[in-house]
């Protein structure tokens, strides 16, 4: 299972890198926004992205849709790990085809959970 | 040009209409008794009065701006100057802001770095600790051979050695990360700071639109201002006060019903 993690604090990836690793995932790669993240999906054999959604760049909402938008990557599973927490905000990730949302601050527990859960639904 | 014009400075609204009033009177009576060439001269002078009264309003609008910038204590010397820190609380508000982003940043690898450090110390006691316990129980049960049981008597001595030394190391770390927390009270003092400079600049900021609707008012200028429209898509950081309002989620069960009605 290889993982990319985008955000645009190193701190956040690391956490989230953390709490992966206990989750048994250690094979995760970094990217700081969307530009830089979109080329490393497409030529790097992802099964997973974990984005924040406000970063300077091309932001996660923009990256989700480019990865919709993409044959190779519109069924990579996508989980958003964001502080951004507008009823409309979370509407259009919805619509956008986000997989899992994840307000911050948030738990090792619940990022586990939806991680879980998206993987559920793929195997099922 | 004004200048020119504006040589007492005072405040020229009555001034302005007492002398609009008598003017306008004076005229109607000219224009009543077919002086024609003399109403146009009163005309000429209503126009002067008009512009002199505006000029005196713009001196002085000038120089409450002055004023207000003087204020704000932006750079006003110019980029290149020696004394540019010294002039500019706005400069110095961005690199405190700087230093807070550097402080968290700091505090929170180092915060991490022990973490990680510490984590695998205590899951290799814990996996160690799990097979003596295993073997402390056979020995119990009798199960042990005397072999085997000089064995574990030398790798328990090892292992209580090994835990007096890794307890140590985890209490040392965990007291770092205690430390290391001490940038809230640094961090904590620069931002009050600047938020009291924000909100000095918020006053001057509306002292200086009523000045800008005088102008208007004055020389009768109207604006029109569009409906900007905001962008989602960019992002807009966490959201104060989500208890109480309704366009925002307050945690993630909010997240999670919303999600769920739109048949996540």
């Amino acid at each position: 299972m290889k993982i990319l993690v985008v955000d645009d604090f190193s701190t956040m990836r690391r956490i989230i890198k953390n709490l992966l690793r206990d989750l048994g995932f250690t094979n995760t790669d970094e990217a700081d926004d969307g530009n830089t993240a979109l080329p490393m999906l497409q030529s790097g054999k992802y099964d997973f992205l974990i984005t924040d959604w406000n970063m300077p760049g091309m932001t996660g909402i923009d990256l989700l849709r480019a990865v919709r938008a993409d044959g190779a990557l519109k069924t990579l599973p996508v989980l958003m790990v964001t502080a951004e927490a507008k009823r409309d905000q979370i509407v259009a990730a919805a619509q956008a085809g986000v997989n899992g949302y994840v307000v911050k601050p948030f738990t090792a527990a619940v990022l586990k959970e939806k991680i879980e859960k998206i993987f559920e639904r793929i195997d099922s | 040009m004004a200048d020119s014009k504006n040589k007492n400075g005072t405040d020229s609204g009555p001034d302005f209409e007492v002398a609009l009033r008598d003017q306008a009177a004076s005229l109607k009576d000219l224009v009543d008794a077919g002086k024609f060439s003399d109403a146009l001269q009163v005309i000429s002078a209503l126009n002067e009065t008009r512009d002199k009264s505006l000029f005196q309003e713009v001196g002085r609008l000038t120089r409450s701006l002055h004023e207000a910038i003087r204020n704000f204590q932006i750079d006003t010397v110019g980029a290149e100057s020696p004394h540019k820190d010294e002039f500019s609380k706005m400069g110095d508000a961005s690199d405190r802001l700087t230093y807070v982003v550097d402080m968290t940043n700091k505090a929170a690898n180092k915060t991490m770095d022990l973490v990680e450090e510490s984590m695998p110390i205590a899951s290799e006691i814990k996996e160690e600790a799990e097979i003596l316990k295993g073997d402390w129980a056979r020995l119990r049960r009798r199960e042990m051979e005397p072999d085997e049981f000089r064995e574990l008597y030398k790798r328990m001595d090892v292992f209580l050695d090994k835990m007096t030394i890794q307890s140590d190391k985890v209490y040392r770390n965990l007291s770092d990360i205690l430390m290391a927390q001490d940038f809230q009270d640094l961090t904590g003092q620069v931002i009050q700071k600047v938020t009291s400079l924000v909100k000095e600049v918020e006053e001057n900021l509306v002292k200086l639109v009523r000045m800008a609707g005088k102008v208007d008012q004055i020389t009768g200028t109207e604006h029109k201002f569009e409906q900007k429209e905001t962008d989602m898509s960019k992002g807009e950081g966490p959201q104060m006060n989500a208890e109480v309002r309704e366009d925002v989620v307050s945690g993630q069960d909010d997240v999670d019903d919303l999600l769920s009605s739109l048949g996540f």
